[in-house]
């Protein structure tokens, strides 16, 4: 192919290794207000007076607002198609606080340093309520986190407030006792994963003005302008038609900005005040009262017959979604559904789940989305049963995993028309030398070199929900407009549905603009998340030249007086078949056809990709710390569309992966502060620290995606979590079920 | 206060308050390009080059800037360019709100460090954090910028 499937250079890359001002902060008014938030020193609260008088009188101070001036009707903050799953839980600003960091009250003036005076000038008096700060004792305790009369949920999730259910289900095939009773290896285990941060590099920013037609305008570094456009409407109770959601250059999204963070704030100010205004969260901010992963605890039990079949699994996860639910009812379901799919074999599973609220930060989405922390106790438990079989860990997976043209029933019965799973547990085997590493081998310093294991599935967008819509038209000077409402967050989808439309279009991708996404002029999509933009906007965009190529023979045949049939489209424009006769695109937008075509598109399925991952760690026996030396990923995404951008966000999600695996954490004090406020505290992995990660492809090709794609950006993050706690049980016989894996841990391991 | 400094070689004087910071003076400025990414100098995101050194603008005082050369990537966009292009040939620079600090850094260690190796390079931009790349095309675009420019001086 031309384009597909070639290293081209990102559209905006100059801008960005230039430093160009296009970011949200960037492009503000410099007339902004400025807003800041006053947030709870309490992790459960109630506010008894709240007195605002000695902040609002300060000069250069326009306003002061606490829950008695925002609406009182409950919304989501989730970045979810409506009717959302997550409940509608939240004010904008809510008497009853629920986590240390919740906001009390939002001020908005002339500059920081008066804002941040009269932050300090707001008396409030508080009732202190006992806080629920372990999840595993959430459910069905007398304490309850959302006891309000109008909370809601949406969609049969099984939620309760009176119960502090976010979400409940049991689902299953077959009769999962009986098979594990028949087998003659089981494993049962429990596993924990911790409430990582995204940290997206730009944290969470958002400016608003009135626009003169008496719109409220906002701009903001988000993955979901549409739905952004929606919740602040719910928030706000101002209709739709009076928003309009402006998406600039975004610094890291990673699942953080499907949330909308810090919209509302700003936005009820410029309503308040008539005035722009700009909230940018500090760093402290956005890792205390932003969106963290889902903490989850999973125990997994799986049963295999004497030769490592496995026969049965049975889930059961305990998901904490903090003091509101976003994302809580989704997360949970991707704990099962993209991990026990992976094991082909199972003749019974059951998955089971609660989602319960707590008092601590508002969990949401972190890339992985679920599938992370589910194949993090699946793949550890199958490591385990290797282990109790002295089995090859990789042979076991050889013998057990899911293959091409198998029907999952873990996975809505879909059936699976692309995969190469078995083609990356061979090469990533190749790569790492697994045959001489397996399981260790003695450094003569006293430490242990070991190699683990994982295998990892993600989906490619969400089946019958995630919409994209796509506008191509030919301009003047024959050059093509590409409009998506897909959300380029650095990851470089402007460029890849341009290839994609430039390999269709017979074109080259200069010849293509695409603009961000202003929910006021492009098309709909419902956003850049759940592995969506390259599967199913990529398939839009294929759609979209089909519809557009036939205008333009229509055009042409109109135009040159001829049939349909005898038109030929070349790239340039049309001929005839016999080439007496010939119009440039040009000349045809001149001669006044109306060449643009929009298409829209909702896919029944989400095929899978996959991924192997193999870590090789030297651990030092005497303090248990833990070195990475190699990772290696292969992957099947189906066809690489962009083959620079699939490796870099390859090597990027497992660098986020490592940092899961080794070091990341949310530490709570007793009284439910988060102590993991600051890059000082929560570590992410410096250059330093990832040792080498090396990338290959094995690509399937997916009848249904374009060009034979499938998505990449999530499955990524899966495996070296549970790689490296098998390497870690590889090499000195522990088994870290518990992230993250530190010298701590193994050290008192190896001393059991 | 008052203060003399001179930013992208122009001359500014102007009256600070004592605690200003050299990265919000700088972005006032008009210099844009100097991010903020953390409160607690762990990021690299604000880096900046104050008399060829690089320097973290979020915990430098606009007084310690005085009588000083700064530099961001507004006054360098033609050395940001030439090292920016192989860091977009290897779709390293991704969402790009680390690349000014990280480009400036690596425009100083050039200057610096005379055929470093990965280990050096590594060890020189330890403190210039990314999430969104994993590091590993960032060294590839390096290793193809030192490379050609090598090329370019024989």
């Amino acid at each position: 192919m031309r384009v597909v499937s070639q290293p081209v250079r990102k559209k905006d890359a100059l801008e960005l290794v230039t430093g160009q001002p296009v970011y949200t902060q960037d492009i503000a008014p410099p007339d902004c207000l400025v807003v800041k938030i006053l947030r709870s020193p309490h992790a459960h609260a109630l506010i008894t007076s709240i007195d605002t008088g000695a902040a609002a009188e300060l000069p250069g101070i326009a306003c002061v607002l606490t829950y008695k001036d925002v609406p009182n009707q409950r919304f989501t903050l989730a970045g979810q198609t409506f009717p959302e799953p997550s409940p509608y839980d939240r004010l904008i600003l809510d008497q009853h606080l629920r986590f240390v960091g919740d906001a009390v009250a939002i001020v908005a003036g002339e500059n920081e340093k008066t804002v941040e005076r009269a932050l300090k000038r707001i008396k409030v008096s508080y009732e202190v309520l006992e806080p629920l700060l372990d999840f595993r004792t959430a459910k069905d305790n007398q304490v309850l986190i959302h006891p309000e009369a109008n909370w809601r949920s949406l969609c049969e999730v099984g939620a309760d407030n009176k119960r502090n259910l976010c979400a409940s289900n049991e689902e299953k095939a077959g009769d999962v006792d009986a098979v594990i009773a028949g087998c003659d290896w089981v494993v049962e285990q429990t596993y924990h994963t911790r409430a990582n941060q995204q940290v997206t590099m730009e944290t969470f920013r958002t400016w608003t003005c009135w626009e003169p037609s008496g719109k409220l305008t906002c701009v903001t570094s988000t993955q979901i302008p549409f739905h952004v456009r929606r919740i602040l409407s719910n928030a706000l109770a101002l209709p739709e038609a009076q928003i309009r959601v402006v998406k600039p250059r975004i610094g890291g999204g990673f699942g953080a900005k499907q949330t909308a963070v810090t919209e509302i704030y700003p936005a009820l100010v410029t309503i308040k005040t008539g005035k722009p205004a700009l909230l940018v969260y500090s760093r402290r901010e956005s890792l205390i009262a932003a969106s963290s992963r889902h903490e989850n605890e999973i125990t997994v039990r799986l049963g295999a017959n004497k030769h490592g079949v496995i026969r049965g699994i049975d889930m059961y996860t305990l998901s904490n979604t903090g003091a509101y639910g976003e994302h809580g009812p989704t997360t949970v379901g991707l704990t099962g559904h993209k991990s026990l799919p992976l094991y082909g074999k199972v003749e019974a599973f059951r998955f089971r789940y609660d989602v319960v609220y707590t008092n601590v930060l508002s969990a949401g989405a972190y890339r992985g989305y679920g599938a992370t922390q589910g194949t993090f106790a699946l793949e550890s438990a199958v490591n385990e049963l290797a282990q109790k079989m002295k089995m090859d860990p990789v042979k076991l997976r050889e013998l057990n995993m899911v293959r091409e043209g198998a029907v999952m029933p873990a996975y809505y019965g879909e059936k699976l028309n692309s995969c190469a799973l078995d083609r990356c547990l061979a090469k990533a085997q190749e790569m790492i030398g697994w045959e001489n590493k397996y399981p260790r081998v003695e450094l003569e310093n006293g430490k242990v070199r070991s190699v683990g294991v994982a295998m990892a599935m993600q989906g490619s967008s969400i089946a019958n929900v995630d919409t994209a819509a796509v506008r191509i038209t030919v301009n003047d000077q024959g050059c093509y407009a590409l409009e998506i409402g897909a959300t380029d967050m650095g990851t470089g989808c402007d460029t890849i549905l341009a290839q994609i439309a430039a390999e269709c279009l017979n074109c080259s991708v200069e010849q293509i603009s695409v603009s961000g996404v202003d929910t006021d002029v492009s098309p709909y999509d419902s956003g850049s998340y759940a592995s969506s933009t390259t599967y199913l906007t990529g398939t839009v965009v294929i759609r979209t030249c089909e519809t557009l190529i036939d205008k333009i023979r229509t055009n042409g045949a109109r135009y040159m007086g001829c049939p349909v049939d005898d038109v030929i489209f070349d790239g340039a424009g049309v001929h005839r078949t016999d080439g007496s006769e010939a119009m440039r695109l040009a000349e045809l937008v001149q001669a006044g056809a109306d060449l643009s075509a929009l298409e829209s598109y909702c896919s029944p399925v989400s095929p899978p990709p996959f991924a192997v991952g193999m870590a090789e760690i030297e651990i030092d026996k005497e303090t248990g710390v833990v070195e990475l030396i190699d990772f290696v990923a292969v992957i099947d995404c189906g066809t690489p569309i962009n083959t620079n951008l699939v490796r870099v966000q390859a090597e990027g999600g497992i660098a986020q992966g490592i940092g899961m695996a080794l070091y990341e954490n949310v530490v709570y004090s007793e009284q439910g502060r988060n102590m993991s406020n600051s890059l000082l505290q929560y570590k992410i992995p410096t250059r330093l620290d990832v040792g080498k990660i090396r990338v290959a492809f094995e690509s399937s090709y997916e009848p249904t995606g374009p060009f034979g794609a499938k998505s990449i950006g999530e499955v990524v993050i899966n495996t070296p979590a549970p790689a490296i706690a098998n390497a870690v049980c590889n090499g000195v016989q522990v088994q870290v079920r518990e992230l993250p894996i530190t010298a701590e841990k193994i050290y008192n391991g190896t001393k059991q | 206060m008052n203060v003399d400094l001179w930013i992208n070689d122009e001359k500014i004087t102007k009256e600070i308050d004592g605690d200003a910071m050299l990265l919000d003076f700088l972005r006032d400025h008009g210099c844009l390009s100097v991010k903020r990414g953390c409160e607690t100098s762990n990021c690299g995101l604000c880096t900046v080059i104050m008399d060829d050194k690089p320097v973290l603008s979020c915990s430098t005082l606009v007084a310690r800037a005085a009588g000083k050369h700064i530099y961001t990537l507004e006054g360098l966009q033609a050395e940001a360019q030439a090292f920016g292009e192989c860091l977009a040939d290897q779709g390293a620079e991704q969402c790009g709100f680390c690349n000014p600090g990280l480009v400036l850094t690596v425009l100083a260690m050039v200057r610096e460090l005379k055929h470093p190796s990965d280990a050096q390079i590594n060890d020189y931009l330890s403190g210039n954090l990314c999430r969104c790349s994993g590091y590993m095309g960032q060294l590839r675009g390096i290793r193809d910028y030192l490379q050609k420019k090598g090329g370019e001086k024989k």
